[in-house]
């Protein structure tokens, strides 16, 4: 599997963090996705190899937690959360209103590979639901009405380049995720 | 003791949350006197340290609330192997956004509570498990850590006392039932999230390797931080009897003004905090429902009258929801329990069998399948609440979501079966006659309510 230096670099400097190899599976595994997208069984095998531990043990893990793909997904992510704080105020509406402004279904990506929609659980941001996450960064109250000026800006994200949606690095003062 | 205090908030670790002109670089948490406790603390016998917290009474603040000192007095020090700390940044429960606050914006309050209680238990190494969502925050912890290693705050020989201790992060990838902490320490070890079986997987004793490991919540970790500075004794008075410090209050859904409060326990009600500080229910609206701490703790109905017998003092109330104070010995005698302090609001345009089954769907979602009960109760509970919302309930179904409920709670490895039994245990005897006119009214598959947003 061919991974860039940068993140080649990132993966060595993960596993000495921890006691035991095998502990630096998620952050790892979160690296590549990153790099690559989603996670296939070469992925998957060079995992293994890597962390001394069997291809099944690493599908295990791909297979439970719900943040890694093994499918590509759209340029854009969008995740609309349903819990209830949220669905309380809108989420509901504000995921239907999305769906039909970006032509995309929720848990699908939309024909012209531009979104993935997800109807997500709770992301401990409810005090300012309706909240979205696209790609890193959170939208907090997205009430249904302003859910299609919300679509704008994804549009617009979509059509961008990938330095333009990068965000500001922390450590520099004011940034607050 | 339950006299009106002035209603204020209190804030010791919310100090800095929000203040103008605080960023959350080292540079500026050193401005604010940070590290001084550290320091303070690193000149001290860490089974001292350990009694200051204990005096304090400091309890978790991660949802079950048991008492901090005496986790760690479960610590098995005998045992030769290395003694781990880890903090649990999962905050995953629904409803619950105080940890985010904290990481984001005063990530060195969390260091340094974590390195005065890695010093206080001869931890070889710290952990931060994040859930996988906190991108930024894990970002912002991995920088911060970089900037106290720069100044000797962590890694090697800290500030020259001899003492080394790591703090490393890891990401979790979105699944619930890693903030469970036998369920995290699995995930830290690089598995599926399952959680383990107590007795005989104590993680005082067998935690993380098989070695002695804490457990502490993000706030929990950062409220030791203070407990240091003030003393166990002086922090034991904040407070009430058996609730000592503050509790953050994190208030979402129907009210005015959703936010994060942090309110000394006891010094007011549920009424202060829903009116005087969320700015009361929303306009021509009335307060329905309240999940006070958490998704998971019993919801409380607007009406309701509690008649309690207060082991503080001695004296008997009656109280409706309003009027029961915020602390952890009041709520849990309405009742319910004080969680994380997540609350959250429904008013009377709630269709109370929708946000049941909006709560269902999140815990059928989030079972990690390991035991039956919990398994296919939590997926019954799902698939039987969202069908009785689309126009295909039978009176005999509310009884039957109680009687699926009630054989979940108890049987299950984990408390998350518990977690599925309380909202549904608790709603079906309070809300039963709104879902039995629901039912006998929405033949037709239409929405029931449309006066609020769906819920499912
Ligand atoms: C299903 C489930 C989910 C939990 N999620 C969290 C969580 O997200 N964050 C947290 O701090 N504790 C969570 N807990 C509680 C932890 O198991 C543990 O009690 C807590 O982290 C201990 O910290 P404390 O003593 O400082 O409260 C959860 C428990 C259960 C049963
Ligand atoms: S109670 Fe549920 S979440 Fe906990 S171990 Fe059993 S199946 Fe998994
Ligand atoms: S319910 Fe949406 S962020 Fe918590």
């Amino acid at each position: 599997m061919d991974l860039s230096e940068q993140t080649l670099e990132k993966i060595e400097k993960t596993i000495a963090k921890f006691p035991k190899k095998r502990s630096a599976m998620l952050p790892i595994l979160h690296l590549i996705q990153e790099e690559k997208g989603y996670l296939d069984p070469e992925a998957e095998e060079w995992v293994a190899a890597k962390l001394e531990v069997t291809p099944i043990q690493v599908r295990e893990v791909v297979t439970f937690y719900p943040m890694y793909r093994q499918k590509p997904i759209g340029k854009v992510h969008v995740k609309v959360c349903r819990t209830l704080s949220c669905a309380l105020v809108g989420a509901y509406k504000v995921c239907e209103k999305l769906e039909e402004e970006l032509k995309c279904k929720r848990g699908e990506t939309s024909a012209d590979g531009k979104y993935t929609i997800e109807f997500v659980e709770c992301i401990a941001d409810c005090g300012k639901g309706p909240v979205v996450q696209v790609d890193d960064k959170m939208y907090e109250l997205i009430k249904p009405e302003k859910a299609g000026e919300l679509a704008e800006e994804i549009k617009r994200m979509a059509e961008a380049g990938p330095e333009a949606v990068a965000t500001a690095q922390p450590g520099t003062p004011g940034f607050k995720g | 003791m339950i006299q009106k205090l002035p209603v204020q908030e209190r804030r010791i670790v919310y100090k800095h949350v929000d203040e103008e002109g605080y960023t959350n670089d080292i540079e500026c948490y050193l401005k604010n006197g940070g590290y001084e406790v550290m320091k303070k603390a690193y000149q001290a016998q860490p089974e001292d340290l350990r009694q200051e917290v204990l005096n304090s009474g400091l309890k978790g603040r991660g949802g079950a609330g048991f008492p901090t000192g005496m986790k760690w007095k479960f610590v098995d020090h005998k045992s030769g192997k290395p003694i781990y700390l880890i903090c649990n940044a999962d905050e995953s429960e629904p409803g619950t956004f105080k940890d985010r606050q904290l990481i984001y914006q005063d990530p060195h309050q969390l260091i340094e509570g974590m390195m005065i209680s890695a010093f206080a238990n001869n931890c070889a190494q710290a952990f931060i498990y994040i859930r996988g969502e906190f991108i930024n925050g894990a970002r912002i912890l991995e920088n911060a850590i970089e900037e106290a290693r720069a100044k000797n705050f962590l890694g090697d020989d800290v500030l020259g006392s001899g003492y080394s201790c790591e703090i490393t992060v890891c990401r979790g990838a979105g699944a619930y039932i890693c903030g469970e902490e036998t369920g995290l320490i699995e995930s830290l070890e690089g598995k599926r999230g399952y959680p383990r079986v107590k007795p005989p997987y104590f993680p005082a004793v067998l935690g993380l390797y098989q070695c002695p490991t804490i457990v502490n919540n993000v706030e929990t970790l950062c409220q030791v931080k203070h407990v240091i500075d003030m003393g166990g004794d002086e922090f034991a008075k904040i407070g009430v009897k058996g609730d000592s410090g503050t509790h953050i209050w994190g208030v979402s859904g129907h009210v005015q003004r959703p936010g994060y409060y942090e309110i000394e326990a006891g010094a007011c009600t549920f009424g202060d905090l829903l009116h005087d500080f969320c700015g009361g229910p929303l306009p021509g609206r009335q307060f329905k429902a309240l999940i006070p701490g958490g998704s998971s703790t019993k919801v409380l109905k607007w009406g309701e009258k509690f008649k309690v017998k207060h082991p503080n003092d001695g004296q008997e109330y009656e109280w409706g929801v309003e009027d029961i104070p915020l602390d952890a010995i009041s709520i849990g005698l309405c009742g319910t329990f004080l969680g994380t302090g997540g609350s959250i609001v429904m008013d009377d345009s709630t269709d109370m069998l929708e946000a049941l089954a909006n709560l269902n769907a999140f815990y059928g979602h989030e079972s990690c399948g390991q035991c039956t009960p919990c398994r296919e109760g939590s997926l019954w509970l799902e698939k039987l609440s969202g069908r009785m919302t689309s126009g295909k309930a039978r009176p005999e179904d509310v009884p039957l979501l109680k009687d699926i409920a009630d054989q979940v709670a108890g049987r299950t490895i984990c408390a998350h079966g518990e977690a599925v039994a309380w909202p549904v245990q608790s709603a079906v005897p309070k809300f039963q006659d709104e879902y039995l006119d629901k039912i006998s009214k929405q033949a037709s598959g239409q929405r029931y309510n449309p006066a609020g947003y769906p819920l499912i």
